[in-house]
């Protein structure tokens, strides 16, 4: 049977030794994510939602089970190979933004860019386009603390998404932000999941999490429930000004479930350069 | 990663902090300024003591009374130990060794000069007509000794070009008589100024005829004899054949020692060569320490930006893209620090020309080289650890950090 899943997960283990104590953060973990899916992950602190998070985004190597991502096992990646992976196909969003204080919003935006040896010029274009999407293009030039939070996460998002990966993984992206600018920050997430990118989203607050079409509810390193709710509106990507050019190129399933309507993608630009290291 | 833009990288995160940067450059300047000058100065002394051995002549044997003890036992040395004097006979006998151009018999004493109703005290010097060729030296006034086939020595002087103008000034001194110890002598030349040699200047000297100056001292011997040789490849020859000339006439007596200019020069060069690499490694010593300060500050910087490395992870970084970010950050600013180094050094050495003009304190382009590649290596090899540290951080526990 071909494996359609984007993200397939099975018999997921994953355990950390603390001196003598041993906590089971992820146990026997099964989970399979369709592409273009919004994924809400809830439930109580400690109960390994962070931990699943980084498992899929290739932080961190399960101990037992296996991963596959785009039918490809990655459990069996050496380092460099998972970083790869992680440059093109997995974009992170912090609570805390990580942004380098030292870079400019634009800087911070180019560095996957720059991590991946892309040419200046190809660099250039797609910075400024970014930064137009995102609305900093008047902040281009800011450090980061000369920023508000919500520029600094749409930084952060800038830069997650600036390689068009096929997963965006967010831990909690609005908790250090206030009600609005989460909001915000959330449609804006909303809108690149809209437009085909799988959202992965795990946070504490339960508006925001029943804005998910899926929701996953873990408890004590499993998942305890797993819901997709059929009467969430699909966002409409026509809606709003988000240009095409961000959708990643994948072919979408068209037996998926969320019926996200997507625009041709044939006349985006080979998204990737050779790598130059 | 393209290396331009880790370079860039690296540079721009060294200058965000501008007071470890700039406490690494001046660490490692200090380091390379102190190789480039304390080199500047070996290499100096070395270039001054050969600059003035070389000032006394070319080709030059010099003969010395008395036997070296380094020449190992001689039985000659149980019969007698005194050594005969060196005599006016012995130079002239050298003159005939068809390997020898020229010989001047040397005198030396101290003296008073009186003239013009000035007393001061001089150097006395008696010689002959060709020690002005063989010393190389120029007379600037009038001639130098004239050649005294008879050998008794006639009452003339020339002066040294301080000694004539404290004692005559501007006026012209050639033809006036002078007053030196109890002899009345004329004025015949003037030595050109700045002459140097074996440490000595010329210029405070009074060169007479050296049967004169023997017959002043009521003496037949000699200080030294200069014995110059035909050509370079004759030296050897000429060295061998004046002691056995010498031997000859003190009765098979090996009582002189013969020296020639090139084996002192070739010792001094040596013991000032190690010299100045003695003085350059400890030199380079400060260059370690700088190293060890460049592995300290960039195990800060590695725990400072422990969030950023978690999130180049993050974003695809290798871990060896990461660890070139933190070399290339060592080494810059290890390089930069040479470079500031190496100017400082040549200030510092242009300093030290200003105040001693005689002292040829160059840096030499090994020790400059050297400097440069010590910083560059000490950059490399302390910024190994704290980049291997910075590689090796879990992303995940690098990102939680704040
Ligand atoms: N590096 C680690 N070493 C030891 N224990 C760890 C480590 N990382 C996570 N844990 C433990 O694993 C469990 C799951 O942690 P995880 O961070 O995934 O929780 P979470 O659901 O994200 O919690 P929160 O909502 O507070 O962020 C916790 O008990 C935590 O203490
Ligand atoms: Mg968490």
């Amino acid at each position: 049977m071909p494996d359609e899943s984007l993200i397939s997960l099975s018999d997921i283990n994953r355990t950390f030794y603390l001196g003598d104590s041993k906590v089971h953060a992820l146990r026997n973990v099964d989970l399979n994510i369709a592409r273009g899916e919004y994924i809400a992950v809830m439930g109580p602190s400690g109960s390994g939602k962070s931990t699943l998070l980084n498992l899929i985004g290739l932080l961190d190597r399960p101990d037992e089970g296996t991963y596959k991502l785009e039918g490809r096992d990655v459990t069996t990646l050496d380092a460099d190979e998972l970083a790869a992976v992680r440059s093109e196909r997995i974009g992170f969003i912090f609570q805390s933004f990580h942004l380098v204080p030292r870079l400019t919003a634009a800087a911070n935006i180019e560095l996957p860019l720059v991590l991946s040896g892309f040419p200046a010029a190809e660099r250039v274009k797609r910075v400024s386009q970014a930064l137009k999407e995102y609305g900093l293009t008047d902040r281009a030039n800011h450090r980061p603390n000369e920023l508000s939070g919500g520029q600094r996460q749409r930084v952060a998002i800038a830069r997650a998404t600036i390689l068009r990966p096929a997963v965006l993984l967010a831990d909690e992206p609005t908790g250090n932000l206030d009600r609005v600018t989460g909001e915000e920050v959330v449609k804006l997430l909303e809108k690149l999941n809209a437009q085909g990118m799988t959202l992965i989203v795990v946070t504490h607050d339960q508006a925001l999490g029943a804005r998910a079409r899926r929701q996953i509810r873990m408890e004590d390193g499993g998942i305890a429930s797993d819901v997709t709710n059929s009467h969430v509106e699909a966002n409409d990507a026509s809606r709003d000004g988000l240009p095409t050019d961000i959708i990643p190129s994948v072919d979408i399933p068209t037996d998926n479930a969320q019926t996200v309507p997507v625009e041709p993608v044939s006349s985006l630009p080979a998204s990737r350069q050779p790598n130059e290291g | 990663m393209k290396i331009t833009d880790t370079f860039r990288f690296a540079t721009n995160a060294a200058t965000a902090a501008p007071l470890r940067a700039g406490l690494l450059v001046l660490a490692m300047s200090i380091g390379v300024a102190a190789v480039v000058m304390l080199t500047a100065l070996g290499d100096g002394a070395r270039r001054y003591v050969v600059e003035q051995f070389s000032a006394i002549g070319t080709n030059l044997v010099i003969v010395l009374p008395g036997r070296s003890e380094t020449r190992g036992f001689n039985p000659a040395n149980l019969v007698t130990s005194t050594p005969r004097d060196l005599t006016i006979e012995d130079a002239n006998a050298l003159l005939r060794l068809p390997e020898v151009k020229r010989v001047a018999p040397i005198l030396v004493a101290t003296t008073e000069i009186n003239a013009a109703g000035k007393l001061r005290e001089a150097m006395l010097l008696g010689t002959n007509d060709d020690y002005i060729n063989v010393r190389q030296m120029k007379v600037g006034l009038g001639r130098f000794l004239s050649k005294d086939e008879v050998g008794h020595g006639s009452a003339e002087v020339v002066l040294g070009a301080v000694i004539r103008r404290e004692i005559f000034g501007t006026e012209n001194p050639l033809g006036k008589t002078v007053r030196v110890g109890d002899r009345r002598l004329r004025v015949v030349g003037v030595l050109s100024e700045g002459g140097q040699g074996m440490g000595m200047t010329t210029d405070e000297l009074l060169i007479v005829p050296v049967a004169t100056a023997q017959a002043m001292l009521n003496s037949n011997t000699l200080f030294r004899i200069l014995v110059e040789a035909r050509s370079r490849e004759q030296i050897a020859e000429v060295k061998a054949h004046v002691l056995k000339t010498i031997t000859q006439r003190h009765d098979g007596e090996e009582d002189v020692t013969v020296i020639t200019q090139d084996a002192i020069l070739e010792t001094f060069d040596k013991i000032l060569n190690v010299l100045t690499l003695g003085v350059a490694g400890i030199a380079a010593i400060s260059l370690a320490v700088a190293g060890i300060l460049v592995m300290n500050v960039m195990l800060v910087s590695v725990t400072q930006r422990t969030g950023e490395i978690g999130l180049l992870k993050a974003l695809g970084a290798t871990s060896s893209a990461v660890r070139q970010l933190f070399m290339v950050e060592a080494i810059l600013l290890s390089l930069s620090g040479a470079v500031v180094g190496v100017g400082l050094g040549y200030v510092g050495a242009a300093v030290l020309r200003h105040l001693y003009p005689s002292f040829p304190a160059y840096p030499p382009l090994w020790a400059v080289l050297a400097g440069l590649a010590t910083a560059l290596i000490s950059g490399l090899v302390f910024g190994v650890m704290p980049a291997r540290r910075a590689a090796r951080l879990d992303p995940i526990q690098a990102l939680s950090k704040r």
